[in-house]
């Protein structure tokens, strides 16, 4: 065990955790974060991305003793229901899911791709977001949401 | 955190003030919580609908959003009988202490028959109203008016009260009609419910209640519920079918710190530990020595197709008897025949299985993701050999499940080992353990003759062998299996639609041969309900053949169809409003692009699935020299009767289509013969986001047809269209799912041989 500071969506946190613990168990586990969910730990599906420096990242693939200094966003540290991101608000008006589980990732990897891309085609967002499956299968709304956020015509 | 609003906090909320004391019972579970005796009773109102102080209606319902939308579909249900703002109803899912089992949720059965029910509840409870207004009112109940929850006289606006008013935050204490069980149940038949021309809320397209929060992280799935001093366990599955362990080397974790138990019960075996990093290494490194498995499965593909012709069915599921097929296509002059192979496949949660479990002497509390609460409870309860009433299920939503989590293995998991420690405990499936032990939707093999004669088809004979589901209702989970319960029964069917009963030939047999599989013990492709169990297999060959049959006469595959669907109205609707979507033109087939290096072809295919019609178009592209196939555009026409929320039809539609296609190209679970080796998603892939295609979906508005579930229905029609897409484009057959780019490249030798 060893002590590590994170910092999480704007606030520093202190945990005392396995240096080799995936970052995505402390995010869920000592800091009660909900967004980052566990899908397969294996790096294969997206479920646990977090903004890691404005990159998505795999947080189940990261371990904590890796993270060093970097700042971590999660789907949390976007918005609120309330006062949603402008990502969250498409996905929201395009009704972009279903069960929801692994929307944490599309957010998360939408949320990258515009800050490097802010008019992406529709090419370019399917390539940005290959990594991340959906089994209800809801990509043609997902796709809608991401180039209504971008402020392109859906 | 707060994993369930408990009566107090309601009552602080002002949200549901409820004084029915029968809606919270077995409260002791939850320390300070009045003690209640009873199950609520489903011939009282107050068992279904709660009318709050603020006017706030209540909805108690077993049935459990699975990310289907049906939330938001009751709610506009109710909404809808009983005048008030959608925005007022909430919706209080799946709690077995609160809630009358309306059978599992599962078939996208619950519109139609749910519905009804919460339906004439709510309409039983406006009826309770309105005589409560009149008397308050001093007017005749036909001279009242409800909007918004306010009811008025006639005439004179002045004379108006509210339902909060008049029973906010205090019982109704009315008895109603309730006859049949489950899904069967039916509710105040006495009172007459609203004229659906009159709908307002209901056939709205209405935002999903249960999305927003779902797009920030405030919403609490099952994998997010914690509970004070909860642990956290994961199990240790065994690496081959049916095996036990022989030894346990404890010092194998012993550096870990944190765990809190090794849990060893017959051939169950799991870890318990203070942190979930630690249950997870302790799982990974424990060492366990499994003794030799006590069968075999079929090595392989050929093996399981012996296995499923050899062995005698224990059940014929007959679908049409008509004439005599055998002797027409002895007679006939043009027959045709085919055999059709259909994979094991996953239903593929992206979040595996977990559950909560908190077992305390002969109580048990679970929060579980499962689509059967009350299913949970039984299974808990036979578990853990104590009484139904002991256990209470609370339902949190779950990853999407598509029949999965009928079948709630992880609770049994997590009661086991609450048990064993005496805690809450915490479960989650590892990825490993959900592909590799989730039940499998069954391997099918289809045999397909059929004759023409004079351009017309004389005679079809369709006969389906398949697994049946060895994991249902009555039968023992995979914990229960391991501790040494064991199931009697064979199985049950997976299902006989989709053999092309829906087509008036003169001499027609359809039927479905379910064939025993293996031991029903701990096996890892022991099988369950796959969405729309059994009749994707079963369409994609009875549609195919059917295409083939229509090339061969030279005659419009549509055109063909329509022939014999004249008496069907909706069905020759359904295909006849894909065409036009689709602006389907014929051509003698295969398409005059063939030979090109990317070859061009486009597919049709239809079924009828619990009584709602779904055609589908597939445009498809095939790299010759490689056999890939893209799946450029898929146009689906859907009629599914009435629509209580339009674009919730359609976001279900739009993903099951893409689901079909996903199984149609990618999916099919590697076995041998002692497991299964699909254990990841490079193992057991899906499609991605680059290959999903086009959706162009029409959906035909039937508002005179009793609303049936949509969705399912849309997904079985896609293999068959895209098959038939690659026979137009090639000229090749595909009669193996899935459409891997060698079997297509294999299709496309055999074609060029013929
Ligand atoms: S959980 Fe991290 S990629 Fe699947
Ligand atoms: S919405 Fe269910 S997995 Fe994507």
């Amino acid at each position: 065990m060893a002590k590590f500071t994170l910092k999480v969506n704007g606030k520093s946190h202190v945990v005392d955790v396995d240096p080799e613990m995936p970052l995505l168990y402390a995010l869920r586990n000592d800091l009660r974060l909900n967004g980052p969910k566990f899908g397969c730990g294996l790096a294969q599906c997206g479920a646990c991305a977090v903004l890691v420096d404005g990159k998505a990242i795999r947080s189940c693939s990261l371990e904590v003793k890796d993270l060093g200094g970097r700042a971590v966003t999660t789907l949390e540290g976007l918005g609120t229901v309330k006062n949603p991101h402008p990502l969250q608000k498409a996905f929201m008006e395009e009704q972009a899911l279903q069960c929801g589980y692994c929307i944490n990732g599309f957010i998360i990897g939408a949320k990258a791709l515009l800050d490097s891309n802010p008019k992406p085609t529709d090419a370019e967002i399917k390539e940005a977001l290959e990594g991340n499956l959906c089994r209800c299968a809801t990509h043609t709304r997902i796709l809608r949401a991401v180039k209504r956020a971008s402020g392109q015509a859906v | 955190m707060k994993t369930e609003l408990s009566r107090r906090e309601l009552l602080k909320a002002g949200g549901a003030l409820i004084v029915s004391f029968n809606l919270f019972p077995s409260l002791d579970l939850f320390a300070g919580e009045a003690q209640a005796p009873g199950m609520p009773d489903p011939t009282q109102l107050d068992s279904w609908i709660a009318v709050a102080k603020d006017g706030t209606v209540t909805v108690f319902t077993s049935k459990v959003e699975l990310g289907t939308g049906i939330k938001t579909a009751l709610a506009q249900i109710a909404a809808e009988e009983l005048d008030v703002p959608l925005g007022r109803v909430r919706i209080d899912m799946g709690d077995t202490d609160k809630t009358i089992d309306q059978a599992t949720t599962s078939g996208s059965r619950t519109i139609e028959r749910a519905g009804p029910q919460i339906r004439q509840a709510a309409a039983a409870a406006r009826k309770e109203l309105l005589r409560l207004a009149s008397e308050r009112l001093g007017a005749p109940a036909d001279k009242l008016a409800v909007k918004d929850g306010v009811v008025s006289v006639a005439g004179s606006p002045s004379k108006r009260v509210t339902y909060a008013q008049l029973v906010g935050g205090k019982r109704f204490y009315k008895t109603i009609q309730a006859e049949g069980k489950l899904g069967e149940m039916k509710l105040a038949q006495d009172v007459k419910p609203k004229d659906p021309k009159e709908y307002e809320i209901v056939g709205k397209s209405i935002e999903r209640v249960d999305v927003p929060p779902k797009t920030t992280g405030e919403a609490v799935y099952v994998h997010d519920v914690r509970i004070p001093g909860m642990l956290h366990g994961r199990v240790v599955r065994p690496p081959v079918v049916n095996s036990a362990p022989s030894s346990i080397d404890e010092s194998s974790i012993k550096d870990i710190s944190g765990v809190v138990k090794v849990v060893r019960e017959g051939a169950f075996v799991g870890v318990v530990a203070k942190t979930e990093w630690a249950a997870i290494k302790a799982a990974r490194n424990l060492k366990v020595n499994w003794s030799k498995p006590a069968f075999q499965l079929p090595a392989d593909r050929e093996q399981l197709d012996k296995y499923l012709t050899t062995n005698k069915s224990f059940t014929t599921l007959k679908q049409v008897e008509k004439g005599d097929p055998a002797a027409a296509i002895d007679k006939a002059g043009k027959r045709y025949e085919a055999v059709f192979r259909w994979p094991f496949q996953m239903h593929g949660m992206i979040g595996p299985s977990c559950a909560v479990a908190d077992v305390r002497g002969n109580k048990a509390t679970v929060w579980s993701g499962c689509q059967g609460p009350f299913r949970t409870r039984a299974s808990i309860a036979s578990l853990l050999k104590i009484p139904e009433d002991n256990v209470r299920v609370v339902y949190h939503e779950a990853s999407g499940s598509y029949g999965r989590l009928s079948n709630d293995d992880g609770a049994e998991d997590a009661a086991l080992l609450s048990r064993a420690v005496g805690a809450p405990v915490r479960v989650q499936w590892m990825r490993h353990d959900e592909h590799g032990w989730e039940p499998k939707g069954p391997a099918q093999l289809q045999k397909v003759r059929a004759a023409a004669a004079d351009g017309k088809i004389v005679a079809w004979e369709f006969v389906d062998y398949s697994l049946p589901w060895t994991v249902a209702a009555t039968m023992t989970l995979l914990a229960s299996q391991q501790i040494g319960l064991t199931t009697k029964i064979p199985g049950q069917g997976n299902g006989n639609q989709g053999g092309g009963e829906i087509y008036a030939f003169d001499n027609t047999n359809v039927r479905a041969e379910e064939i025993p599989w293996m031991k029903p013990e701990a096996n890892p492709l022991r099988t369950s309900n796959l969405r729309a169990p059994g009749q994707l297999s079963r369409c994609f060959a009875s549609e195919t053949l059917l295409s083939e049959i229509a090339a061969d006469l030279g005659v419009d595959p549509i055109e063909l169809r329509l022939r014999y669907l004249a008496a069907d109205k909706r069905a020759s609707d359904a295909l006849k409003v894909a065409a036009g979507q689709a602006k389907w033109e014929w051509h003698r087939q295969p398409a005059a692009n063939s030979a090109a290096a990317v070859a061009k072809g486009r597919g049709v295919a239809m079924t009828r699935r619990a009584g709602g019609y779904a055609a589908a178009i597939a445009d498809v592209e095939v790299e010759r020299a490689t056999g890939k196939v893209a799946v450029k555009r898929i146009t689906l026409s859907h009629d599914c009767g009435l629509m209580v929320n339009p674009d919730g039809v359609k976001n279900q539609v739009e993903g099951n289509i893409v689901q079909g296609v996903s199984r149609a190209l990618y999916e099919e679970v590697a076995f041998d013969a002692t497991g299964v080796t699909s254990l990841d998603w490079v193992s057991y892939p899906i499609l991605r986001f680059p290959e999903v295609p086009e959706l162009e979906v029409a959906l035909i508005d039937r508002r005179e047809v009793a609303p049936l579930g949509a969705g399912e229905l849309s997904t079985v029609p896609i293999p068959a269209a895209i098959a038939n897409a690659i026979f137009d484009a090639t000229g090749a057959r595909l009669r193996d799912v899935p459409f891997t780019p060698q079997r297509v490249l294999a299709a496309l030798k055999a074609a060029k041989a013929a």
